[in-house]
């Protein structure tokens, strides 16, 4: 499993490549530049400071440089962050995004899980129905109208939770946007647990279990493992952006995330702060593929043999 | 004597239809969308109200069937405009929707002022009952308008219930376009791969194994940021991003059809490739694309509005769902409808499509057999 751990991280490299060259020169074909002000630089300034940043020399220069030092690790300097680097920016607001992210990862694992066997249990009848519409609202309603809506109702009429802010992580203020970032996640996993365990439930060894007079709640664990595998399957993706922050959840909250980097970098053309969020969203989303996969085998044996 | 029951044969499609007609929710989910996409097209017509039409005297309304301006509001408007005439009032009186008015000034009125009273919305033209001789009073009657704002103004005083109805046409027309050049592009791509097979199967879905782990939300947003975001290059963005789901689909289904009998007897029979494709193939993965596409329309929805959430999707004067519920999202404790109201529209279309897919997607599968 090691061996194949390996190979798949090997195999990632140049999927990797392919996208740190992509969104390299894309941004260098667009117009505009970091140093663009209202009022522009007197020309002499404007040349010492793209020496300084490397700037001057050939965009294939510029691109073997950065994967260069990309290779060491090092994303470079940010250019509308003075005296930063892109490393620094990451080691500040990763640890915000990311307890955000995992947080809510748990909450939708535990309640959609939970949520999506009550209404396989309960197929056709009210609780089924509930858990239907209740996951058709929170696919559909867009995280920029549930975190007003939160703030609203528990920040300013209940006053019970703080509208925004981090605090140093303090859990009163993560409740609203861990909740916020949760809701579509909930929905979508209880709707594809549902949906798996209503194929497996109809299996024979389920109905074995069930005519040698298991107790539900035992059936309902030994279901739950083969249903586990579309839930998995598809929860690498997600983990990775949940990981990586939410540009929305962190400017309507206002948390110092890495979410809002890249939005902000791109209208920056903070050229290095944009390539390094995309290199980390592509690494996490490597990764967390690789880590579902794995999960996978261990669930389904089956899928050992094709490794 | 009895009667013969014979057995009508039904097509798929009629079976299909008859199912979806007996699914409750997914019937009325398309009823819903019809009625929204049929308001849409016609209500902004029908509302009284021209889409980018500001009434800067009635900013803010709360959403409501009550006629505007309000009674208690006359009077203080009545006020600032005197103001603004230079001219006192010195008897008010409101009868039948109208306003009589006795207005003095100590120097001779200038009557081209009382065109304040029409330019300001709420009132119609002055009709001048009285002068005094020395042209200090008049006393003057106007109608009072009657404005209907059934879910309110916004911060500059348009009708949010307009201006939804017409964010609506971008935000569906955006849906259905995204999505079928998605259907067509992932459509031919799935089909062509699979059917071809071996190493350029191989290449072709390695391709889109690539494509799977760009972060392309990110790329979406990097070309409106650098390009000047505008309605065609939102579409054809999120058109890229969403063609590879209709791919795999495609494929799947077509590497298990390929080894059907019905399928080599068509090869063997001589039939070239791309005949073999649209007679035999694309009919019938048809089920799985339309529940696909169904179900993409949503998410196309949902990416736009996102988009124009952050300024990056569709860009003023044109307006969509999502434009509104940023700015509703804005004016939060002064207005809330303004976040409520598109809000409510997106939500409720995205809910009848996503029952109307999982209806069809049941209606569809053959799995299901079919009951009397």
């Amino acid at each position: 499993m090691i061996g194949y751990a390996l190979r798949r991280l090997l195999q990632a490299i140049p999927t990797l490549f392919v996208v740190v060259t992509l969104s390299f020169f894309l941004m260098r074909l667009a117009p505009g530049g970091p140093f663009d002000l209202e009022r522009p630089l007197p020309p002499a300034a404007m040349e010492n400071l793209k020496r300084l940043y490397g700037l001057d020399q050939p965009l294939i220069v510029q691109y073997g440089r950065y994967l260069l030092s990309l290779a060491q690790g090092d994303l470079g300097p940010s250019f509308s962050f003075r005296d930063l680097t892109v490393n620094d920016l990451f080691a500040r607001g990763l640890p915000v995004s990311a307890t955000l992210g995992a947080l809510a990862l748990i909450v939708a694992l535990a309640l959609g899980l939970a949520l999506g066997t009550l209404a396989a249990f309960r197929r056709g009848r009210l609780a089924d129905r509930l858990v239907g519409l209740g996951a058709s609202l929170g696919l559909a309603v867009p995280t920029f109208v549930t975190a007003p809506l939160l703030q609203i109702g528990f920040g300013l009429s209940l006053g019970w939770l703080p509208v925004g802010g981090w605090e140093g992580g303090s859990p009163r203020n993560l409740v609203l946007p861990v909740l916020t970032l949760a809701l579509p996640q909930v929905a979508a996993v209880a709707r594809l647990t549902r949906s798996a365990l209503n194929e497996v439930l109809v299996q024979p060894h389920i109905r074995t279990l069930r005519a040698m007079g298991l107790p539900p709640h035992r059936v309902a664990l030994q279901a739950l493992r083969g249903a586990l595998l579309p839930v998995i399957s598809t929860l690498g993706p997600v983990a990775a952006a949940l990981l990586t922050g939410s540009v929305v959840v962190e400017t309507i909250f206002g948390l110092p995330g890495i979410g809002r980097y890249f939005v902000d970098g791109a209208l920056n053309r903070d050229y290095t702060l944009v390539m390094g969020t995309v290199v980390l969203v592509a690494v996490m989303v490597v990764t967390f593929n690789l880590i579902a996969d794995l999960l996978a085998a261990i669930v389904d044996p089956r899928l050992r043999l094709g490794a | 004597m009895t009667a013969v029951h014979r057995p009508r044969a039904t097509s798929l499609a009629a079976l299909a239809r008859r199912r979806l007609l007996r699914n409750r929710p997914a019937l009325a989910a398309l009823v819903t969308l019809i009625v929204v996409a049929l308001a849409c097209l016609a209500g902004p017509f029908l509302t009284g109200h021209a889409p980018g039409r500001i009434y800067p005297d009635l900013v803010r309304m709360k959403p409501g069937l009550a006629a505007h301006p309000q009674p208690d509001a006359v009077r203080p408007a009545i006020d600032r405009l005197a103001f603004r005439m230079r001219l006192a009032v010195e008897d008010f009186a409101v009868k039948d929707g109208t306003v009589r008015l006795t207005l003095t000034s100590p120097k001779p009125i200038n009557e081209r002022s009382l065109s304040y009273l029409p330019r300001s919305d709420l009132f119609g033209p002055p009709k001048i009952l009285e002068r005094s001789g020395d042209g200090r009073r008049l006393v003057v009657e106007t109608r009072i308008q009657r404005f209907y704002f059934l879910l309110g103004t916004d911060v500059v005083g348009r009708d949010l219930f307009t201006r939804c109805l017409v964010a609506g046409r971008i935000s569906l027309l955006i849906g259905l376009t995204a999505t079928l050049v998605a259907l067509i592009v992932g459509v031919s791509y799935g089909a062509v791969s699979g059917l071809i097979g071996g190493a350029v199967d191989a290449l072709m879905m390695r391709l889109v194994d690539i494509l799977y782990a760009l972060p392309f939300v990110f790329f979406v947003i990097v070309l409106l940021v650098f390009f000047r975001a505008g309605l065609w290059l939102v579409l054809v963005a999120i058109a890229a991003v969403e063609w590879l789901d209709m791919a795999r689909i495609v494929r799947t289904q077509t590497l298990s059809l390929k080894g059907r009998d019905f399928v080599r007897a068509a090869q063997a029979l001589g039939l070239t490739t791309p005949a073999i494709l649209v007679r035999h193939i694309v009919p019938n993965t048809i089920g799985p694309i339309v529940v696909a596409a169904t179900l993409l329309v949503p998410r196309v929805i949902l990416l736009e509005s996102f988009l124009s959430f952050l300024g990056l999707g569709v860009q003023e004067p044109a307006t969509s769902w999502g434009v509104l519920i940023a700015e509703g999202s804005r004016a939060l404790e002064s207005a809330p409808w303004m976040l409520g109201a598109p809000a409510g529209f997106l939500v409720v279309s995205l809910v009848a499509l996503n029952v109307l897919g999982d209806g069809l997607a049941d209606a569809l599968d053959p799995r299901l057999s079919e009951p009397g």
